[in-house]
């Protein structure tokens, strides 16, 4: 048997369902095939070792990195989506911190698996990975305070790739930050009603934060994330509504935050071929 | 030898795990540790509090980099993406060498996070040799592959594990991290002699050691690095300072990790088996 053919054979076996070491010797899974036995234990019995090592180690990952989401579903129902998701749609990156990147697409198109209140669930689900996101995506040379009095007209300015921003349809932001989410406790006697917000989830020094953010401070910033000269930024936010009378205050926060940066030069195009 | 090609000729004496329930209290009384070996993977990020908290560190300490995702021995080829980033963390860190293991753990680019056995085959050694030279070329920094703790035996299998590591090693031009702890737990689990497989490896190879604790269950015996280091380990550690002198040593306590003084502790006690006289058993 060549090594591609045996990896192939035994990650497909480590990764599937949680399973006993009976279906690893059933014939569609012939462990014997390719792993020895020894005095102790049969040839599914020692690949089964590594089929539960798997589902912990995979399990246990997606439940640090969406403790809201666990709270909101509750400890069987995000289990068992947890197993769904990760059969479709196992790790294709080198950390497992990116596990849970395709878990909102994916349960858009499964929403049999996202309870009750498929909106709210969503909404926990984009604000977890904008947390992740926030933790460790690049922070850019800053444009501070002091910087925005020579703000020039010419000057080309973005977002900071940690600030994720997000439109939710209930302040889930207030549930990932309670007192259910640190004692780890299932949100039982709490009802989050529906009330569209907007937040910029954040780092600073070290720590990702939420911010509740005005609905046109929100377009301007989402412009600013595509970067540009500040009167394109404006021009693409405002859509020809009138300049928003705290503009200037929001200006100086988001530069106190430390969320503005220099742009970065677009990417010069390849000529094209003769 | 303790100072050698595969370990940038340094001599580094006895180190522990960088962790994070132990960053307040290194940070707050910045102890005496000879050096931190850092998991690459957990670092290998663009920004925030992990790039942050390294920069501290580098600092005051001397920093070794380890690796748990390469996967030598997967048949597909080496990520590209990953070789850059690892590329520019050994650019902030300065490692004197780089550790990762020989085993595989990808398929088709779906990743089982794990450190999965290969199977014993001049084939997986030769494949395993080539990944390891490619990315030394490209990271520009010695490689040393670590022998893993395994749970399975393949019927393909035409040599024994320590011949396997030789024969890859050889091939690679390259060093070891010489994990005591794994020869035990696979001797365990295999039913060989842990000595043979120490006296096979070539000293002049061993750029590190690793030492660690484990958990025992019923038929079988888990690398599980929560426990303290066994005195049968600590044996085998001493048999194999006495081959390879006093190599760079690392105890890798990773889950249940107590507090910072009981894991330096334990680190220390490779101390009692390392002096300047140690009698190097010959060849």
């Amino acid at each position: 048997m060549k090594l591609a053919e045996l990896q192939r054979l035994m990650a497909a076996d480590v990764m599937r369902p949680l399973t006993t070491a009976d279906d690893l010797i059933s014939p569609q899974n012939q462990a014997s095939l390719y792993v020895k036995p020894n005095d102790t234990l049969t040839s599914a019995e020692r690949l089964q070792i590594y089929n539960r090592g798997y589902w912990y180690r995979v399990l246990d990952s997606l439940r640090e990195d969406f403790p809201g989401l666990r709270v909101l579903l509750g400890e069987t129902a995000f289990t068992n989506l947890s197993e769904a998701y990760l059969a479709d749609c196992p790790s294709t990156s080198f950390t497992l911190v990116n596990l849970g990147s395709k878990l909102e697409d994916w349960l858009r198109l499964n929403p049999q698996w996202a309870g009750r209140h498929a909106d709210l669930t969503l909404d926990m689900v984009r604000l977890e990975w904008a947390h992740i996101e926030a933790f460790d995506r690049a922070a850019l040379k800053e444009i501070g305070p002091e910087d925005l009095a020579e703000f020039s007209s010419t000057l080309k300015i973005q977002l900071q790739p940690h600030v994720r921003l997000l439109d939710l349809q209930y302040p889930v932001d207030e549930l990932r930050t309670g007192a259910e989410i640190r004692a780890g406790a299932r949100a039982t006697g709490r009802r989050l009603t529906k009330a569209p917000l907007f937040v910029a989830v954040h780092r600073n020094d070290g720590y990702v934060y939420y911010r509740r953010l005005e609905p046109a401070e929100f377009n301007i910033l989402q412009s600013l994330q595509r970067g540009g000269r500040l009167s394109t930024v404006l021009t693409r936010a405002l859509h020809n509504q009138p300049v928003p009378a705290d503009l200037q205050q929001w200006f100086a926060a988001w530069a106190q935050l430390g969320w503005l940066c220099h742009a970065k030069p677009p990417r010069k195009r390849r000529p094209a071929e003769p | 030898m303790p100072a050698n090609r595969f370990n940038g000729y340094t001599d580094l004496g006895v180190g522990i795990g960088l962790r994070i329930p132990h960053y307040q209290h290194i940070f707050a009384n910045k102890p005496v540790v000879d050096w931190f070996e850092i998991i690459s993977e957990n670092f290998m990020v663009d920004g925030g509090r992990p790039l942050e908290v390294l920069d501290q560190i580098l600092e005051r300490y001397r920093v070794v980099q380890h690796g748990v995702s390469m996967y030598f021995g997967s048949a597909e080829r080496l990520n590209r993406d990953h070789l850059r980033r690892l590329k520019a963390l050994v650019k902030r860190t300065n490692t004197p060498w780089l550790t990762d293991h020989l085993c595989w753990g990808s398929v088709d680019g779906r990743y089982t996070h794990d450190l999965l056995p290969m199977p014993y085959t001049f084939e997986a050694a030769r494949v395993t040799a080539r990944k390891i030279r490619e990315a030394r070329d490209f990271l520009e920094v010695p490689i040393a592959v670590e022998n893993v703790s395994s749970y399975a035996e393949f019927h393909v299998s035409q040599m024994t594990e320590w011949e396997f590591l030789n024969e890859v090693v050889e091939r690679a031009d390259c060093g070891i991290l010489l994990d005591v702890n794994n020869i035990y737990v696979s001797s365990r689990n295999h039913s060989f002699n842990p000595y043979e497989y120490l006296n096979s490896v070539p000293p002049e190879r061993v750029a590190q050691i690793h030492v660690a604790g484990h958990s025992k269950y019923e038929k079988y015996i888990l690398d599980t690095h929560d426990h303290p280091v066994i005195t049968p380990v600590w044996k085998l550690y001493d048999h194999a300072i006495r081959r390879c002198g006093n190599t760079a040593t690392l105890l890798e306590w990773d889950d249940r990790i107590p507090s910072f003084e009981r894991v330096h502790a334990e680190a220390r006690k490779a101390e009692k088996f390392r002096s300047a006289d140690v009698e190097l058993i010959p060849g």
